[in-house]
Protein backbone atom coordinates (compact mmCIF):
# COMPACT_ATOMS: atom_id res chain seq x y z
CA UNK A 1 0.00 0.00 0.00
CA UNK A 2 2.75 2.26 1.07
CA UNK A 3 4.50 1.30 -2.24
CA UNK A 4 1.90 2.20 -4.47
CA UNK A 5 1.12 5.56 -2.38
CA UNK A 6 4.91 6.71 -3.09
CA UNK A 7 4.81 5.26 -7.09
CA UNK A 8 1.74 7.58 -7.16
CA UNK A 9 3.76 10.95 -5.27
CA UNK A 10 6.20 10.11 -7.37
CA UNK A 11 4.64 10.08 -10.78
CA UNK A 12 2.98 13.31 -9.51
CA UNK A 13 6.33 14.84 -8.65
CA UNK A 14 7.90 14.56 -11.48
CA UNK A 15 5.10 15.29 -13.84
CA UNK A 16 4.76 18.56 -12.15
CA UNK A 17 8.71 19.27 -12.02
CA UNK A 18 8.75 18.74 -16.32
CA UNK A 19 5.54 21.15 -16.95
CA UNK A 20 7.23 23.56 -14.61
CA UNK A 21 10.47 23.35 -16.97
CA UNK A 22 8.05 23.64 -20.37
CA UNK A 23 5.45 25.91 -19.00
CA UNK A 24 5.49 29.03 -20.96
CA UNK A 25 3.35 31.23 -18.50
CA UNK A 26 5.91 32.33 -15.34
CA UNK A 27 2.48 32.31 -12.75
CA UNK A 28 1.56 28.51 -14.06
CA UNK A 29 5.14 28.06 -14.01
CA UNK A 30 5.50 28.67 -10.02
CA UNK A 31 2.06 26.96 -9.39
CA UNK A 32 3.68 23.77 -10.62
CA UNK A 33 6.43 24.29 -8.42
CA UNK A 34 4.43 24.46 -5.22
CA UNK A 35 2.76 21.52 -6.66
CA UNK A 36 6.04 19.71 -6.51
CA UNK A 37 6.91 21.01 -3.24
CA UNK A 38 4.07 19.82 -1.38
CA UNK A 39 4.43 16.27 -2.79
CA UNK A 40 8.19 16.48 -2.58
CA UNK A 41 6.57 16.40 1.72
CA UNK A 42 4.75 13.88 1.54
CA UNK A 43 7.45 11.61 0.10
CA UNK A 44 9.27 12.68 3.92
CA UNK A 45 6.24 11.38 5.30
CA UNK A 46 6.17 8.50 3.80
CA UNK A 47 9.88 7.97 4.66
CA UNK A 48 8.41 8.88 8.50
CA UNK A 49 10.28 12.08 8.17
CA UNK A 50 7.35 14.27 9.98
CA UNK A 51 9.21 17.65 10.87
CA UNK A 52 10.84 18.03 7.71
CA UNK A 53 7.77 17.11 5.63
CA UNK A 54 5.82 20.30 7.78
CA UNK A 55 8.95 22.96 7.27
CA UNK A 56 9.37 21.86 3.91
CA UNK A 57 5.34 22.86 3.56
CA UNK A 58 5.93 25.93 6.09
CA UNK A 59 9.26 27.63 4.14
CA UNK A 60 9.43 26.13 0.73
CA UNK A 61 5.63 25.93 -0.41
CA UNK A 62 4.24 28.74 2.18
CA UNK A 63 6.74 31.49 1.85
CA UNK A 64 9.27 31.35 -0.27
CA UNK A 65 6.96 30.07 -3.24
CA UNK A 66 4.39 33.10 -1.98
CA UNK A 67 7.39 35.23 -2.89
CA UNK A 68 8.31 33.73 -5.86
CA UNK A 69 4.74 34.74 -7.04
CA UNK A 70 4.87 37.73 -5.45
CA UNK A 71 7.45 39.04 -7.73
CA UNK A 72 6.36 37.40 -10.71
CA UNK A 73 2.57 39.06 -10.33
CA UNK A 74 4.78 42.19 -10.12
CA UNK A 75 6.89 41.88 -12.88
CA UNK A 76 4.30 40.08 -15.22
CA UNK A 77 1.34 41.36 -15.66
CA UNK A 78 0.14 40.08 -18.78
CA UNK A 79 -1.20 36.65 -19.61
CA UNK A 80 0.25 34.67 -22.39
CA UNK A 81 2.44 37.06 -23.47
CA UNK A 82 5.21 35.37 -25.74
CA UNK A 83 8.20 35.45 -23.36
CA UNK A 84 11.79 36.26 -25.64
CA UNK A 85 14.85 34.27 -25.34
CA UNK A 86 16.67 36.86 -23.82
CA UNK A 87 19.76 34.89 -23.68
CA UNK A 88 20.19 33.45 -27.00
CA UNK A 89 24.04 31.95 -26.13
CA UNK A 90 22.63 30.41 -22.78
CA UNK A 91 21.28 26.86 -24.00
CA UNK A 92 24.41 25.24 -25.21
CA UNK A 93 26.34 25.60 -21.95
CA UNK A 94 22.69 24.90 -19.65
CA UNK A 95 23.26 21.64 -20.82
CA UNK A 96 26.88 20.64 -20.35
CA UNK A 97 26.10 22.58 -17.02
CA UNK A 98 23.20 20.32 -16.28
CA UNK A 99 24.81 16.94 -17.08
CA UNK A 100 27.61 17.88 -14.85
CA UNK A 101 25.39 18.42 -11.79
CA UNK A 102 23.45 15.45 -12.46
CA UNK A 103 27.04 13.72 -12.57
CA UNK A 104 27.54 15.24 -9.56
CA UNK A 105 24.57 14.50 -7.93
CA UNK A 106 24.65 10.69 -9.15
CA UNK A 107 28.53 10.06 -7.13
CA UNK A 108 27.47 11.66 -4.49
CA UNK A 109 24.76 9.47 -3.99
CA UNK A 110 26.36 6.83 -4.63
CA UNK A 111 29.43 7.51 -2.58
CA UNK A 112 27.55 6.84 0.85
CA UNK A 113 28.99 10.35 1.74
CA UNK A 114 25.21 11.78 2.81
CA UNK A 115 24.26 8.73 4.50
CA UNK A 116 23.68 9.88 7.62
CA UNK A 117 23.01 8.88 11.49
CA UNK A 118 22.67 5.01 11.77
CA UNK A 119 23.36 2.64 14.14
CA UNK A 120 21.80 3.34 17.00
CA UNK A 121 18.90 5.04 15.14
CA UNK A 122 16.77 2.90 14.45
CA UNK A 123 13.00 3.42 12.90
CA UNK A 124 11.22 2.39 16.08
CA UNK A 125 14.04 4.38 18.16
CA UNK A 126 13.08 7.44 16.17
CA UNK A 127 9.33 6.87 16.71
CA UNK A 128 9.98 6.51 20.46
CA UNK A 129 11.66 9.76 20.80
CA UNK A 130 9.97 11.99 18.21
CA UNK A 131 11.34 13.19 15.29
CA UNK A 132 11.38 16.84 16.05
CA UNK A 133 12.99 16.50 19.67
CA UNK A 134 15.52 14.40 17.83
CA UNK A 135 16.79 16.82 15.05
CA UNK A 136 16.39 19.12 17.13
CA UNK A 137 19.10 17.44 20.00
CA UNK A 138 21.17 16.58 16.99
CA UNK A 139 21.14 19.96 15.70
CA UNK A 140 22.43 22.25 18.61
CA UNK A 141 24.40 19.57 20.45
CA UNK A 142 26.42 17.48 17.49
CA UNK A 143 25.70 19.47 14.29
CA UNK A 144 26.03 23.12 16.44
CA UNK A 145 28.94 24.17 14.22
CA UNK A 146 27.40 23.37 10.80
CA UNK A 147 24.12 24.99 11.90
CA UNK A 148 25.73 28.22 12.73
CA UNK A 149 27.64 28.45 9.94
CA UNK A 150 24.33 27.48 8.00
CA UNK A 151 22.85 30.32 9.90
CA UNK A 152 25.01 33.12 9.76
CA UNK A 153 25.61 32.87 5.54
CA UNK A 154 21.71 32.87 5.14
CA UNK A 155 22.15 36.32 7.34
CA UNK A 156 25.32 37.48 4.75
CA UNK A 157 22.93 36.56 1.82
CA UNK A 158 19.91 38.65 3.72
CA UNK A 159 21.88 41.61 4.30
CA UNK A 160 23.76 41.47 0.89
CA UNK A 161 20.51 41.39 -0.72
CA UNK A 162 19.20 44.44 1.44
CA UNK A 163 22.62 46.28 0.57
CA UNK A 164 22.21 45.32 -3.21
CA UNK A 165 18.64 46.81 -3.52
CA UNK A 166 18.82 49.56 -0.89
CA UNK A 167 21.64 51.92 -1.86
CA UNK A 168 20.66 54.36 0.61
CA UNK A 169 20.20 53.32 4.30
CA UNK B 1 -6.88 -29.39 8.71
CA UNK B 2 -6.40 -27.12 5.91
CA UNK B 3 -10.28 -25.84 6.22
CA UNK B 4 -9.83 -25.04 10.01
CA UNK B 5 -6.91 -23.37 10.02
CA UNK B 6 -8.41 -21.36 6.78
CA UNK B 7 -11.31 -20.60 9.30
CA UNK B 8 -9.34 -19.63 12.18
CA UNK B 9 -7.79 -17.19 9.64
CA UNK B 10 -10.90 -15.55 8.30
CA UNK B 11 -11.77 -15.31 12.01
CA UNK B 12 -8.45 -13.24 13.18
CA UNK B 13 -9.13 -11.14 9.69
CA UNK B 14 -12.92 -10.57 10.15
CA UNK B 15 -12.19 -9.21 13.59
CA UNK B 16 -9.13 -7.01 12.65
CA UNK B 17 -11.33 -5.80 9.98
CA UNK B 18 -14.12 -5.17 12.23
CA UNK B 19 -11.94 -3.04 14.23
CA UNK B 20 -10.45 -1.31 11.70
CA UNK B 21 -14.36 -0.64 9.91
CA UNK B 22 -15.04 1.16 13.58
CA UNK B 23 -11.78 2.79 13.41
CA UNK B 24 -13.02 4.04 9.85
CA UNK B 25 -16.31 4.91 10.93
CA UNK B 26 -15.73 6.46 13.70
CA UNK B 27 -13.02 8.96 12.07
CA UNK B 28 -15.51 9.58 9.40
CA UNK B 29 -18.40 10.60 11.37
CA UNK B 30 -15.57 13.33 13.24
CA UNK B 31 -15.30 14.70 10.17
CA UNK B 32 -18.31 15.00 8.64
CA UNK B 33 -19.62 16.07 12.21
CA UNK B 34 -16.36 19.11 12.65
CA UNK B 35 -17.24 19.73 8.93
CA UNK B 36 -21.10 20.36 9.72
CA UNK B 37 -20.66 22.39 13.34
CA UNK B 38 -17.92 24.90 11.41
CA UNK B 39 -19.83 25.55 8.00
CA UNK B 40 -23.17 25.73 11.04
CA UNK B 41 -20.91 28.07 12.75
CA UNK B 42 -20.47 29.98 9.56
CA UNK B 43 -23.60 30.81 9.02
CA UNK B 44 -24.52 31.52 12.11
CA UNK B 45 -21.62 34.01 12.34
CA UNK B 46 -22.47 36.01 9.16
CA UNK B 47 -26.12 36.48 11.08
CA UNK B 48 -24.23 37.48 14.56
CA UNK B 49 -21.72 39.94 13.24
CA UNK B 50 -24.71 41.93 11.06
CA UNK B 51 -26.84 41.93 14.75
CA UNK B 52 -23.92 42.66 16.73
CA UNK B 53 -22.34 45.82 14.79
CA UNK B 54 -25.82 46.55 14.24
CA UNK B 55 -26.57 47.03 18.06
CA UNK B 56 -22.57 48.53 18.93
CA UNK B 57 -24.72 51.53 16.37
CA UNK B 58 -27.41 51.76 17.75
CA UNK B 59 -29.49 49.85 14.71
CA UNK B 60 -31.69 47.17 14.32
CA UNK B 61 -29.84 44.88 11.58
CA UNK B 62 -31.71 42.37 10.10
CA UNK B 63 -34.86 42.12 11.24
CA UNK B 64 -37.68 41.17 8.00
CA UNK B 65 -36.69 37.70 7.36
CA UNK B 66 -37.74 35.40 10.55
CA UNK B 67 -37.82 36.41 13.90
CA UNK B 68 -35.06 39.31 14.66
CA UNK B 69 -33.84 38.37 11.08
CA UNK B 70 -32.73 34.56 11.87
CA UNK B 71 -33.35 33.27 8.70
CA UNK B 72 -31.09 36.35 6.86
CA UNK B 73 -28.02 33.70 6.59
CA UNK B 74 -30.66 31.68 4.49
CA UNK B 75 -32.11 34.12 2.46
CA UNK B 76 -28.58 35.51 1.38
CA UNK B 77 -27.28 32.01 0.76
CA UNK B 78 -30.38 31.30 -1.68
CA UNK B 79 -30.16 34.38 -3.44
CA UNK B 80 -26.24 34.18 -4.11
CA UNK B 81 -26.88 30.30 -5.19
CA UNK B 82 -29.41 32.03 -7.84
CA UNK B 83 -26.86 34.90 -8.92
CA UNK B 84 -25.43 34.63 -12.54
CA UNK B 85 -22.08 33.47 -11.94
CA UNK B 86 -19.90 36.20 -14.35
CA UNK B 87 -16.15 34.79 -15.52
CA UNK B 88 -14.20 37.95 -17.08
CA UNK B 89 -13.70 37.41 -20.91
CA UNK B 90 -10.21 38.11 -20.34
CA UNK B 91 -9.23 36.12 -16.51
CA UNK B 92 -7.58 33.34 -16.49
CA UNK B 93 -10.26 30.57 -16.15
CA UNK B 94 -9.30 27.60 -14.61
CA UNK B 95 -7.15 29.83 -11.85
CA UNK B 96 -10.13 31.76 -11.80
CA UNK B 97 -12.59 29.42 -10.78
CA UNK B 98 -9.47 27.11 -8.40
CA UNK B 99 -9.03 30.22 -5.99
CA UNK B 100 -12.53 30.02 -4.15
CA UNK B 101 -11.78 26.25 -3.25
CA UNK B 102 -8.07 26.66 -2.84
CA UNK B 103 -8.90 30.12 -0.29
CA UNK B 104 -11.57 27.60 1.19
CA UNK B 105 -9.95 24.12 1.71
CA UNK B 106 -7.18 25.29 4.22
CA UNK B 107 -9.27 27.12 6.40
CA UNK B 108 -11.11 23.50 7.24
CA UNK B 109 -8.09 21.45 7.00
CA UNK B 110 -6.82 23.17 10.84
CA UNK B 111 -9.47 21.54 12.35
CA UNK B 112 -8.14 18.20 11.97
CA UNK B 113 -5.42 18.78 14.70
CA UNK B 114 -7.65 20.82 17.48
CA UNK B 115 -8.92 19.01 20.04
CA UNK B 116 -12.27 19.99 20.74
CA UNK B 117 -13.33 17.72 24.20
CA UNK B 118 -11.91 14.86 26.18
CA UNK B 119 -11.90 11.45 25.24
CA UNK B 120 -15.63 9.84 25.21
CA UNK B 121 -16.69 6.30 25.59
CA UNK B 122 -19.53 5.46 23.08
CA UNK B 123 -20.74 2.20 23.10
CA UNK B 124 -17.79 0.66 24.66
CA UNK B 125 -15.37 2.26 22.06
CA UNK B 126 -12.61 5.25 23.48
CA UNK B 127 -13.19 8.05 21.36
CA UNK B 128 -11.00 10.80 21.30
CA UNK B 129 -12.64 14.38 20.39
CA UNK B 130 -10.20 15.22 18.43
CA UNK B 131 -10.09 14.33 14.25
CA UNK B 132 -6.15 12.96 14.74
CA UNK B 133 -3.47 14.03 17.19
CA UNK B 134 -0.40 14.33 15.42
CA UNK B 135 3.18 15.05 17.25
CA UNK B 136 3.75 17.69 14.73
CA UNK B 137 0.32 19.35 14.94
CA UNK B 138 1.39 22.81 15.85
CA UNK B 139 3.88 22.55 12.36
CA UNK B 140 0.80 21.50 10.97
CA UNK B 141 -0.88 24.48 11.30
CA UNK B 142 1.43 26.63 10.19
CA UNK B 143 2.09 24.68 7.31
CA UNK B 144 -2.03 24.62 6.11
CA UNK B 145 -2.49 28.06 7.00
CA UNK B 146 0.21 29.33 4.86
CA UNK B 147 -1.45 27.79 2.05
CA UNK B 148 -4.41 29.20 2.22
CA UNK B 149 -2.66 32.62 0.89
CA UNK B 150 -3.00 31.41 -2.40
CA UNK B 151 -6.61 31.69 -2.89
CA UNK B 152 -6.31 35.11 -2.43
CA UNK B 153 -3.16 35.42 -4.51
CA UNK B 154 -4.99 33.64 -7.03
CA UNK B 155 -7.99 35.30 -7.31
CA UNK B 156 -6.34 38.39 -7.57
CA UNK B 157 -4.22 37.10 -10.57
CA UNK B 158 -6.74 35.37 -12.38
CA UNK B 159 -9.28 38.16 -12.42
CA UNK B 160 -7.27 40.39 -14.55
CA UNK B 161 -7.79 43.50 -12.79
CA UNK B 162 -5.90 46.29 -11.66
CA UNK B 163 -7.62 46.48 -8.00
CA UNK B 164 -7.83 42.80 -7.82
CA UNK B 165 -4.19 42.49 -8.05
CA UNK B 166 -3.32 45.18 -5.79
CA UNK B 167 -5.49 43.53 -3.26
CA UNK B 168 -4.09 40.05 -3.90
CA UNK B 169 -0.41 41.70 -3.41
CA UNK B 170 -1.58 43.54 -0.51
CA UNK B 171 -2.66 40.44 0.90
CA UNK B 172 0.21 37.89 0.21
CA UNK B 173 2.57 41.00 1.44
CA UNK B 174 0.16 41.45 4.80
CA UNK B 175 0.07 37.59 5.37
CA UNK B 176 3.37 36.67 4.99
CA UNK B 177 4.48 39.66 7.78
CA UNK B 178 2.24 38.45 9.96
CA UNK B 179 2.84 34.62 9.73
CA UNK B 180 5.89 35.22 11.37
CA UNK B 181 4.35 36.72 14.69
CA UNK B 182 1.48 34.76 14.47
CA UNK B 183 4.19 30.98 14.73
CA UNK B 184 6.54 33.59 16.84
CA UNK B 185 3.60 34.47 19.32
CA UNK B 186 2.89 30.31 20.14
CA UNK B 187 6.53 29.09 20.61
CA UNK B 188 6.64 30.44 24.18
CA UNK B 189 3.35 28.30 24.71
CA UNK B 190 5.53 25.08 23.29
CA UNK B 191 8.46 25.94 25.22
CA UNK B 192 6.74 25.55 28.09
CA UNK B 193 4.81 23.07 27.28
CA UNK B 194 7.44 20.78 25.96
CA UNK B 195 5.28 19.19 22.65
CA UNK B 196 4.15 19.72 19.57
CA UNK B 197 1.08 18.02 19.99
CA UNK B 198 -2.30 19.87 20.63
CA UNK B 199 -3.89 17.53 22.81
CA UNK B 200 -0.28 18.03 25.21
CA UNK B 201 -1.00 21.50 24.78
CA UNK B 202 -4.37 21.40 26.12
CA UNK B 203 -3.52 18.58 29.18
CA UNK B 204 -0.57 20.84 30.14
CA UNK B 205 -3.20 23.56 31.03
CA UNK B 206 -5.88 21.86 33.79
CA UNK B 207 -4.60 23.87 36.25
CA UNK B 208 -3.68 27.28 35.00
CA UNK B 209 -4.78 28.69 31.49
CA UNK B 210 -1.46 29.78 29.06
CA UNK B 211 -3.12 33.62 28.65
CA UNK B 212 -1.90 34.24 32.61
CA UNK B 213 1.61 33.06 32.05
CA UNK B 214 1.99 34.00 28.72
CA UNK B 215 0.01 37.69 28.14
CA UNK B 216 2.46 39.02 25.86
CA UNK B 217 2.42 35.70 23.64
CA UNK B 218 -1.55 36.20 23.49
CA UNK B 219 -1.58 39.47 23.13
CA UNK B 220 0.75 39.20 19.54
CA UNK B 221 -1.41 36.35 18.50
CA UNK B 222 -4.40 37.92 18.54
CA UNK B 223 -3.07 40.86 17.07
CA UNK B 224 -1.65 39.12 13.83
CA UNK B 225 -4.50 36.40 14.29
CA UNK B 226 -6.48 39.42 12.54
CA UNK B 227 -4.22 40.44 10.35
CA UNK B 228 -4.09 36.90 9.18
CA UNK B 229 -7.77 36.89 8.23
CA UNK B 230 -7.82 39.90 6.76
CA UNK B 231 -10.30 41.63 9.50
CA UNK B 232 -10.83 44.76 10.07
CA UNK B 233 -8.32 47.14 11.28
CA UNK B 234 -6.26 45.04 9.10
CA UNK B 235 -8.78 44.70 6.02
CA UNK B 236 -6.73 46.70 3.57
CA UNK B 237 -6.75 43.71 0.92
CA UNK B 238 -10.29 44.47 0.43
CA UNK B 239 -10.34 48.39 1.60
CA UNK B 240 -13.67 49.04 -0.21
CA UNK B 241 -12.58 53.38 -0.62
CA UNK B 242 -9.08 52.19 -2.38
CA UNK B 243 -9.63 49.00 -4.16
CA UNK B 244 -13.45 48.67 -4.82
CA UNK B 245 -13.80 44.80 -3.13
CA UNK B 246 -9.91 43.92 -3.93
CA UNK B 247 -8.88 40.73 -4.84
CA UNK B 248 -12.79 39.26 -4.61
CA UNK B 249 -13.94 42.75 -7.38
CA UNK B 250 -14.60 40.18 -9.93
CA UNK B 251 -16.39 37.25 -8.06
CA UNK B 252 -20.30 36.81 -7.70
CA UNK B 253 -22.51 34.34 -7.02
CA UNK B 254 -21.78 31.67 -5.39
CA UNK B 255 -17.65 31.91 -5.80
CA UNK B 256 -18.02 34.95 -3.88
CA UNK B 257 -19.90 33.65 -1.51
CA UNK B 258 -17.09 30.77 -1.31
CA UNK B 259 -14.26 33.87 -0.03
CA UNK B 260 -16.98 34.99 2.12
CA UNK B 261 -17.07 31.66 3.87
CA UNK B 262 -13.58 31.29 3.92
CA UNK B 263 -12.97 34.19 5.72
CA UNK B 264 -15.81 33.28 8.55
CA UNK B 265 -13.88 29.58 8.27
CA UNK B 266 -10.56 31.43 8.87
CA UNK B 267 -12.01 33.45 11.88
CA UNK B 268 -13.10 29.96 13.69
CA UNK B 269 -10.32 28.33 12.89
CA UNK B 270 -7.51 31.42 14.44
CA UNK B 271 -10.10 31.58 17.19
CA UNK B 272 -9.76 27.72 18.13
CA UNK B 273 -6.22 27.65 18.01
CA UNK B 274 -6.12 31.02 20.37
CA UNK B 275 -8.58 28.73 22.65
CA UNK B 276 -6.33 25.46 22.27
CA UNK B 277 -3.10 27.64 22.99
CA UNK B 278 -4.23 30.45 25.84
CA UNK B 279 -7.59 29.46 27.03
CA UNK B 280 -7.21 26.25 28.00
CA UNK B 281 -9.12 24.22 25.14
CA UNK B 282 -11.96 22.43 26.62
CA UNK B 283 -10.93 22.25 30.10
CA UNK B 284 -13.44 23.88 32.42
CA UNK B 285 -15.36 23.28 35.63
CA UNK B 286 -19.42 21.72 35.83
CA UNK B 287 -20.13 22.17 32.00
CA UNK B 288 -19.10 19.36 29.41
CA UNK B 289 -15.67 19.83 27.66
CA UNK B 290 -17.48 20.67 24.32
CA UNK B 291 -19.71 23.01 25.71
CA UNK B 292 -16.41 24.69 27.37
CA UNK B 293 -14.61 24.86 23.95
CA UNK B 294 -17.96 26.16 22.15
CA UNK B 295 -18.29 28.46 24.90
CA UNK B 296 -14.80 30.02 24.26
CA UNK B 297 -14.81 30.06 20.53
CA UNK B 298 -18.08 32.08 20.64
CA UNK B 299 -15.78 34.55 23.41
CA UNK B 300 -13.30 34.63 21.22
CA UNK B 301 -15.23 35.25 17.54
CA UNK B 302 -17.21 38.44 19.75
CA UNK B 303 -13.82 40.06 20.17
CA UNK B 304 -13.66 39.37 16.20
CA UNK B 305 -16.65 41.34 15.68
CA UNK B 306 -16.22 44.23 18.68
CA UNK B 307 -13.31 44.94 17.06
CA UNK B 308 -14.15 45.25 13.61
CA UNK B 309 -17.20 47.59 14.74
CA UNK B 310 -14.67 49.80 17.11
CA UNK B 311 -11.31 50.61 15.09
CA UNK B 312 -11.12 52.13 12.04
CA UNK B 313 -8.95 50.92 9.06
CA UNK B 314 -5.07 51.11 9.36
CA UNK B 315 -3.13 52.88 6.57
CA UNK B 316 -0.95 50.40 4.71
CA UNK B 317 2.52 51.73 5.64
CA UNK B 318 1.31 52.16 9.21
CA UNK B 319 0.48 47.77 9.19
CA UNK B 320 3.82 47.25 7.65
CA UNK B 321 5.88 49.10 10.55
CA UNK B 322 3.38 47.86 13.21
CA UNK B 323 4.33 44.52 12.20
CA UNK B 324 8.14 44.22 11.90
CA UNK B 325 9.11 46.80 13.93
CA UNK B 326 7.35 46.57 16.86
CA UNK B 327 5.30 43.00 17.01
CA UNK B 328 8.34 40.99 15.94
CA UNK B 329 10.60 42.68 18.58
CA UNK B 330 8.04 41.64 20.78
CA UNK B 331 7.83 38.23 19.92
CA UNK B 332 11.11 37.50 20.01
CA UNK B 333 11.51 39.43 23.24
CA UNK B 334 8.73 37.13 24.45
CA UNK B 335 10.39 34.20 23.75
CA UNK B 336 13.68 35.58 24.86
CA UNK B 337 11.77 36.16 28.99
CA UNK B 338 9.85 32.74 28.29
CA UNK B 339 12.97 30.58 27.70
CA UNK B 340 15.01 32.62 30.57
CA UNK B 341 12.31 31.53 33.31
CA UNK B 342 12.32 28.14 32.43
CA UNK B 343 16.18 28.06 32.51
CA UNK B 344 15.58 29.72 35.81
CA UNK B 345 13.32 27.72 37.32
CA UNK B 346 15.22 24.50 36.31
Amino acid sequence: MLAYLFYIVAAITVTTAVYLIFEKNPVFGALYLIQTMVSLAVLYILLEAQFVAAVQIIVYAGAIMVLFLFVIMLLNLDIGEETKNALPYQRIPAILMGIALFTIICIVIRSKLLQGKQDQYTTAFVQGVGNTKLIGNLLFTEYLLPFEITSILLFVAAIGAIMLAKRKL
Amino acid sequence: MLRSKNAADWGNVSEMNKEFLVYLVIVCVKILLVFGVVQLMVISMIWLERKIMAHMQVRLGPMRVGPHGLLQPIADGIKLLFKEDIIPEKASKLLFVLAPAMAMVPAMLTFAVIPFGDAVKILGYKVDLVITDVNIGFLYIFGVSSLGIYGIVMAGWASNNKYSLLGGIRSSAQMISYELTLGLSLIGVVMMTESLSLVDVVNAQAKLWNIILQPIGFFIYFTSAIAEVNRCPFDLPEAESELVAGYHTEYSSMKFAMFFMAEYANMITVSAIAVTFFLGGWQGPFLPPVVWFLLKLSGCLFFFIWIRSTFPRLRYDQLMHFGWKFLLPLSLFNILITGLVIVIKG
